[in-house]
């Protein structure tokens, strides 16, 4: 093997503690899918613009292609595979396979961590809203009309809940 | 339940592969494990054309952890070289490719070494101790750089690789008696895919068996399967190829890539399996690109407006090689097939030249040559309809193919049949108040802001037939198979040609089978993208997924259920044509009395054979295909209406409306159809507005990453509208007709339209795509420096 110099990196993926010791230079989302076998989290471009590889860290969503492994010692990570397991974004998955808001699926994962964010913080978003709120995550394959439909409708359905 | 409710066909059915995907559980080609694999990685050509003089590889070769670093002439001893040459384009000439260059780079990000290591990271480290000892030469990167440059192939003459003529009437006789004619020039930027999956492939190869187990992001397995075979010289039977999840495709993972068989090759000289996924910007560098073409056109017209010539000469650069195994002139003969193809023009001349430059090759995006088509043909209405004062939509009407007036032998030389561009106008408009808009326009004007509204006909090629591949000499075919299976559980397994990259065929096919064996929706299972489980056939290319694919399922599922009806008729001791199936339960003709189930029937034709009459034979694993035979081309059409407004101090276009009647004959899934209407759609605004590979005059590339080549985001896209004509193709049973490249086709030339309108007042027009503020910008600029000068004259006489 390589004399790649490595780091021991200890934090919570999902509720569950995990500790490797990966490359410095690993990026985040490289060891989620890499040395964790969470290939839900999807690599796009690497530079921090296509939104597929977007997570959660500490309850903020970021690029896990702009970070490194290292970086994210002691913090708390959620990918898609934790927010469908907890059942959190369950009411915008339904709505996305109502509404093929899906082609390809590789957007998806990241457009769900987006959503799940946005539904967080904004009850009843507008469809401008939602635009806006999912500009940094390409699709290529749908056009956005129907995501912006599904993310309508899970915002609806949750109130409905309340 | 009533006959009515039950049927499949024409619901809007959930994808069943959407439900892993929404949770993270997608199987894309780098999410496949592979124990021992190695990263491969590539040293591509910094230069756009340059001699290889030395390479020097000794030091990239002692960093721990790389496995191999090997040169082009290493890799060319494992396999045959390939040339793209259509044998249907009659002169057409094509240089000889090798997977990574040898003795010279002509395209900038041409691979020249490969290296395999432990990581890609390592590998990446070794491609920077890389050392070429290059001597540059001089590179034609413009269209008209290159046909008037050196042979970029010497063997080839000169860089044409193509040069044909259509011609129907009497072009001179028609325009010298024009009331009108109008001329313009228009040029379309490089653009391509952007698969937000780029390009991925890991191969395995077992030497003891000599087999080739690969997975690809590709479109097209089993032409993958032939071609690994053929240039790596294995046995065909010992090749598999197999397309799990892909993320997006569009034409951009339909060929073959020098770095993919490289990839193949490294597994079989490591003898390891070999990972290859693009970066992102190697996937610009690299992947096969669309459109660059310079278009001359005239439309000549009398005075009430109807069509009476066409002429264009297009100018296609298509890079420094042709595309393999399909070739690349299928953009520029869709061009002079589908120029003003909506309409009856008698006489026209279309020139077209393909020509090799110092640029990646350029190939099969989505809607191969139709946006151009449609671009020049429908500027051209416009430009005609203004000069001689009349409504573009009403010139339209008159120059139409009318609906129902049989097959049409059309000037591009193309047979169009069951056209229906009348109802489709007709559909498009019910929507949407023309008049109500002008007035809005009007209102605009005198507030000093710019509206315009655009409208673009086309008529589409969709589900390419027997002859056109037929006779390229290329493993290519336009037939699609299905074997439907009934399993001893009674629910049924299809393996299917067709493959989905998230179209939804496999769903489609799902649902026509269900219907055609009598099974409900959730009993029917679809295998795709495997070329050794499913039947040979095409996979996924010019929107014949519903058309060709779907029909080959349809015809499966239909001897199935003969099948099963012959065994319960021999079970019961009745004539087939006494019983019918549905969901699952074979039932009296005459009564609807219960019989027995599908269920039954295959336990009894699995398990317990001996309780059928002597000599009876079960046949419950029944393939059936289908191909267009004698048709080139399936034919549909639509049409699609923009409405922009334009910032006239910034130059931006802004997206208000977009409007889209479509004929797609038997609608199988609505809602995936209209998305995948809507997502073709988005991709064509792409065209119209942002995306552009631009490269130097000399083929340097200045566009490398995603923050420079601009793709639509949420923000600039409205909201789509999608409307329907359903006329079913006469030609198959089911009648379904393609869409995934309808959007695309038409988008364009619409945004260009309606640009075009909203600029019309300041005298402003603007004939190259995207449309950029730049070009916005100058055109008014242009406009503008007329009436100022005229204006100044006046001035100087009073
Ligand atoms: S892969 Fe991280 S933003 Fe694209
Ligand atoms: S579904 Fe393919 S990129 Fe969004």
């Amino acid at each position: 093997m390589s004399s790649e110099a490595e780091i021991l990196v200890r934090l919570t993926v999902n509720g569950a503690v995990v500790a490797r010791h990966v490359p410095v230079r690993r990026s985040l989302a490289d060891f989620l899918r890499h040395d964790l076998g969470l290939t839900g989290t999807h690599v796009g471009c690497e530079h921090g613009v296509c939104g597929a590889c977007t997570i959660r860290l500490d309850g903020e969503i970021v690029r896990s292609c702009l970070l490194l492994a290292a970086q994210a010692d002691g913090a708390a990570v959620e990918t898609v595979e934790g927010l469908t397991e907890s059942g959190e974004i369950a009411a915008l998955q339904q709505a996305f396979l109502a509404r093929n808001a899906l082609q390809c699926g590789f957007c998806t994962p990241g457009m769900l961590v987006t959503a799940a964010d946005l539904l967080r913080t904004t009850t009843t978003p507008t469809r401008e809203e939602i635009r806006g709120a999912i500009s940094a995550n390409y699709c290529r394959c749908t056009g956005y009309h129907a995501i912006v439909d599904a993310i309508e409708t899970a915002a609806t359905s949750r109130t409905g809940d309340r | 339940m009533s006959a009515a409710t039950d049927q499949e066909v024409g619901r809007s059915r959930v994808r069943p592969r959407a439900r892993r995907l929404v949770a993270g559980r997608g199987r894309y080609t780098d999410d496949i494990a592979a124990p021992r694999a190695v990263h491969v990685a590539f040293y591509r050509s910094p230069h756009p054309h340059a001699r290889i003089k030395a390479l020097e590889l000794s030091a990239a070769r002692a960093i721990p952890g790389v496995v191999l670093v090997a040169s082009g002439a290493d890799i060319a001893r494992h396999c045959k070289p390939f040339a793209g040459v259509h044998r249907l384009f009659i002169g057409m000439k094509a240089a000889d490719q090798l997977p990574v260059a040898v003795d010279r780079a002509c395209w900038q990000g041409e691979p020249v070494v490969v290296v395999a290591a432990e990581t890609r990271a390592i590998a990446e480290d070794a491609l920077d101790l890389i050392e070429v000892d290059w001597e540059p030469l001089e590179g034609f990167g413009t269209p008209e750089g290159a046909l008037a440059g050196p042979a970029i192939h010497e063997q080839l003459g000169d860089n044409i690789g193509f040069d044909g003529i259509t011609t129907t009437g009497d072009v001179a006789t028609a325009i010298a008696g024009a009331a009108v004619v109008v001329e313009d020039t228009f040029r379309f930027g490089r653009h391509t895919g952007v698969c937000l999956e780029a390009r991925s492939i890991l191969a395995v190869y077992d030497p003891q068996e000599q087999s080739l187990v690969v997975h690809e992001s590709h479109q097209c397995p089993a032409q993958q399967q032939a071609i690994f075979a053929d240039l790596m010289g294995l046995p065909e039977h010992r090749v598999r190829v197999i397309c799990p999840d892909v993320g997006g495709a569009f034409g951009i993972k339909q060929q073959l890539y020098g770095d993919e068989l490289a990839t193949c090759i490294v597994a079989k000289m490591t003898g390891r399996p070999a990972l290859f996924v693009a970066d992102r910007v190697e996937s610009f560098a690299s992947d096969i690109h669309a459109r660059e073409h310079v278009v001359k056109a005239r439309m000549a017209f009398a005075h009430d407006g109807s069509i009476l010539a066409l002429t264009l000469d297009d100018l296609f650069a298509v890079g420094a090689y042709s595309q393999y195994p399909r070739s690349s002139i299928g953009e520029a003969s869709h061009v002079a097939r589908l120029t003003g193809a909506p309409y009856r023009i008698p006489a026209y001349q279309a020139r077209v030249r393909m020509v090799y430059q110092n640029k990646p090759p350029v190939g099969h995006y989505r809607a191969v040559g139709h946006p151009i088509a449609c671009a020049v043909g429908e500027s051209l209405i416009d430009q005609g309809a203004r000069a001689l004062g009349l409504d573009p939509i009403a010139v339209r009407r008159l120059n139409q193919i009318r609906d129902g007036s049989g097959p049409h032998a059309s000037h591009g030389a193309a047979v169009l049949e069951g056209l229906t561009l009348d109802a489709c106008l007709d559909r498009l408009l019910a929507g949407f108040d023309v008049t109500d808009f002008r007035r809005e326009q009007a209102a605009a004007r005198q507030r000093g802001s710019l509206l315009g509204l655009g409208i673009a006909s086309f008529v589409e090629l969709a589900g390419t037939g027997a002859p056109y591949y037929g006779e390229s000499g290329a493993p290519v075919t336009a037939q699609e198979a299905c074997l439907v299976r009934l399993e001893p559980s009674g629910h049924v397994r299809c393996q299917a040609s067709a493959t989905d990259q998230g179209q939804g065929t496999d769903t489609a096919i799902g649902q026509a089978v269900a219907d055609a064996v009598g099974v409900a929706f959730d009993d029917v299972e679809v295998v795709s993208g495997d070329s050794a489980a499913c039947p040979p056939g095409g996979g996924a290319w010019a929107s014949r997924g519903a058309s060709a694919g779907v029909e080959a399922a349809v015809r499966a599922g239909r001897a199935l259920r003969a099948e099963i009806l012959r065994l319960a008729g021999l079970i019961l001791q009745r004539k087939p044509e006494q019983m019918y199936v549905r969901r699952g339960v074979i039932r009296d003709a005459v009564t609807g009395a219960e019989l027995i189930t599908i269920r039954e029937v295959a336990v009894i034709g699995h398990y317990r054979q001996h309780l059928l009459p002597p000599g009876t034979q079960p046949d419950l694993s029944l393939v059936r295909s289908y191909v267009p035979q004698n048709q080139a081309f399936l034919t549909t059409n639509g049409i699609q209406l923009a409405t922009v407004s334009i910032d006239p101090g910034l130059g931006e276009v802004r997206l208000l409306r977009h409007r889209v009647a479509h004929d797609s004959g038997t609608v199988i899934n609505p809602q995936l159809l209209d998305e995948q209407i809507r997502g073709g759609v988005v991709q064509g605004l792409g065209a119209a507005l942002f995306e552009e590979i631009r490269y130097g005059e000399d083929g340097t590339l200045g566009t490398g990453t995603l923050m420079d080549y601009l793709v639509p985001l949420a923000t600039e896209i409205p909201d789509i509208e999608v409307v329907h004509v359903t006329t079913a193709d006469p030609s198959t049973t089911l009648g379904a007709k393609g869409a995934g490249e309808a959007g695309t086709a038409g988008a364009a030339a619409a945004v260009l339209n309606a640009v075009n309108d909203a600029l019309a007042p300041l005298g402003a027009r603007v004939s190259a795509l995207p449309l950029t503020p730049e070009r916005v910008l100058a055109a008014i600029a242009a406009a503008s420096s007329v009436p100022a000068e005229a204006l100044s004259r006046q001035k100087a006489g009073t």
